[in-house]
C-alpha cells in the first residue's frame, strides 16, 4: 500500500507538468517558426517557462522519494 | 550482495565543536577549494598585461563572456555588470557541484559504521509482549547490519545547500531592490490604495516565500533524483546501462545550474525595475 502511494504521488504529479511543458514548447516552436530572427529570445524565455513547469513535477518526485525512503 | 544505499538526508561524518560536518558539506568545501585552485592555476598562465596565456584560459574566458552576454541581454548594460558576479558565481558553483556528484567514487567510496545497539525495551504486559519481542528482534537485526556511509556526496544533493543558495538568491533580490529603488521597493508588498492592491501585495509576499521553496526544491529534487536514478540503475544493470543516464545527468546538471542563475537574474531584474505603469 505504501508503494502504491509512492507510485501514485509521482505518476499523478507528472500529468500536469507534462501537459504544461508540451503546451509551452509547442507555442515556442510556433513562435520560432513565425519569426526565426528572434530565436534566441524565444528560446531563453521558453527554457525559463519549462523550468517553472518542471519544478512542479520535481516537487511531486521529492514527495514520492520522501515517502519511499522514510 | 551489497545493498542499495539511498538516504535523503546527508550522513554526518564528524563533529567540529558542536557543528556536524556531513559528507555533502565536505564535498561542497572540497569543490570550492578545487574551483579556487583552478582559477589560480589559470591566472598563473597568463602572459603580461591581460593577454590570455593558454587555450584553456581562452576557453574559460569564452564561458565567462557567454555568461556576461546573457546577463547584459536580460538586465541591460547598466545593471548587468552589477548583477554579473552573483549570477556567474551561482552558475559556476552549482555546475561544479552538480557535475562533481557524477564522478566515480562519489557516493560509492565510504566506510562502514556499525550501528550502536538500541536500548533494551523492558517487556511490558503480556498482550503486547509478543509485539515487543518482535520489535526488539528486528531492532537487534538491523543493529547487527553495518551501515554504509559514503564519504562524498554531491553538495547540491543535500537540501541544506540548496536551501542556503535559495536564501542567498532571494535575500539578494530584496537587497538589490532596496538599493535601486530605495524604500519605495516595499510599495510592491504593502500597497493600501485599494483592497485589490492590498491583496496583490499579500500575494507578492507569499510569492517571495514560494520562490525560496521553489529554488531549493527544484535544484535538490533534480540532483538527488538523478543520484537515486543512477544508484538504482547501477544496482540493477552495472554493465553498460548507466551510460545514457550519466549523459542525462550531465545535461540536467548543466540545465539546472543555468536555470538557477537565470531565474535569479530575472527576479533581480524584476525587483529593480522602476515602476512606470
Amino acid at each position: 500500500m505504501d508503494n502504491l502511494a509512492v507510485g501514485l504521488a509521482m505518476g499523478l504529479g507528472a500529468i500536469g507538468p507534462g501537459i504544461g511543458i508540451g503546451l509551452l514548447v509547442s507555442k515556442g516552436l510556433e513562435a520560432i517558426g513565425r519569426n526565426p530572427e528572434a530565436t534566441s529570445k524565444i528560446q531563453t524565455n521558453m527554457i525559463l517557462g519549462i523550468a517553472f513547469a518542471e519544478a512542479i513535477a520535481i516537487y511531486a518526485l521529492v514527495v514520492a522519494l520522501i515517502l519511499k525512503f522514510t | 550482495m551489497a545493498a542499495l544505499h539511498i538516504s535523503i538526508s546527508a550522513e554526518p561524518l564528524f563533529q567540529v565543536s558542536g557543528f556536524t560536518v556531513t559528507n555533502s558539506t565536505l564535498t561542497g568545501i572540497l569543490v570550492s577549494f578545487l574551483i579556487i585552485l583552478f582559477i589560480l592555476f589559470l591566472a598563473s598562465t597568463k602572459k603580461k598585461g591581460y593577454q590570455p596565456g593558454s587555450r584553456l584560459h581562452v576557453f574559460f574566458e569564452m564561458i565567462i563572456e557567454a555568461l556576461y552576454n546573457l546577463t547584459t541581454e536580460i538586465a541591460g548594460h547598466q545593471k548587468g555588470p552589477i548583477f554579473f558576479p552573483l549570477i556567474a558565481s551561482s552558475f559556476i558553483f552549482i555546475l561544479a557541484n552538480n557535475w562533481f556528484g557524477l564522478l566515480p567514487g562519489v557516493g560509492t567510496i565510504g566506510f562502514i559504521k556499525p550501528e550502536p545497539l538500541p536500548v533494551e525495551i523492558p517487556a511490558q504486559a503480556s498482550a503486547p509482549g509478543q509485539v515487543q519481542a518482535a520489535t526488539t528482534e528486528q531492532a537487534h537485526q538491523s543493529a547487527k547490519e553495518p551501515k554504509f556511509t559514503p564519504l562524498f556526496r554531491a553538495a547540491t544533493a543535500d537540501l541544506n545547500t540548496t536551501l542556503a543558495l535559495a536564501l542567498i538568491s532571494v535575500s539578494l533580490t530584496q537587497f538589490y531592490g532596496i538599493r535601486h529603488l530605495g524604500l519605495s521597493y516595499f510599495k510592491k508588498f504593502i500597497n493600501l490604495s485599494n483592497p485589490i492592491n492590498t491583496f496583490v501585495g499579500i500575494l507578492e509576499i507569499i510569492s517571495e516565500l514560494a520562490k525560496i521553496i521553489s529554488f531549493a526544491f527544484r535544484l535538490f529534487g533534480n540532483i538527488f533524483a538523478g543520484e537515486v536514478l543512477l544508484a538504482v540503475i547501477s544496482f540493477l544493470i552495472p554493465a553498460l546501462a548507466p551510460l545514457p543516464f550519466l549523459g542525462l545527468e550531465i545535461f540536467v546538471g548543466l540545465i539546472q545550474a543555468l536555470v538557477f542563475a537565470m531565474l535569479t537574474l530575472v527576479f533581480i531584474n524584476m525587483a529593480t525595475l522602476s515602476h512606470d505603469h
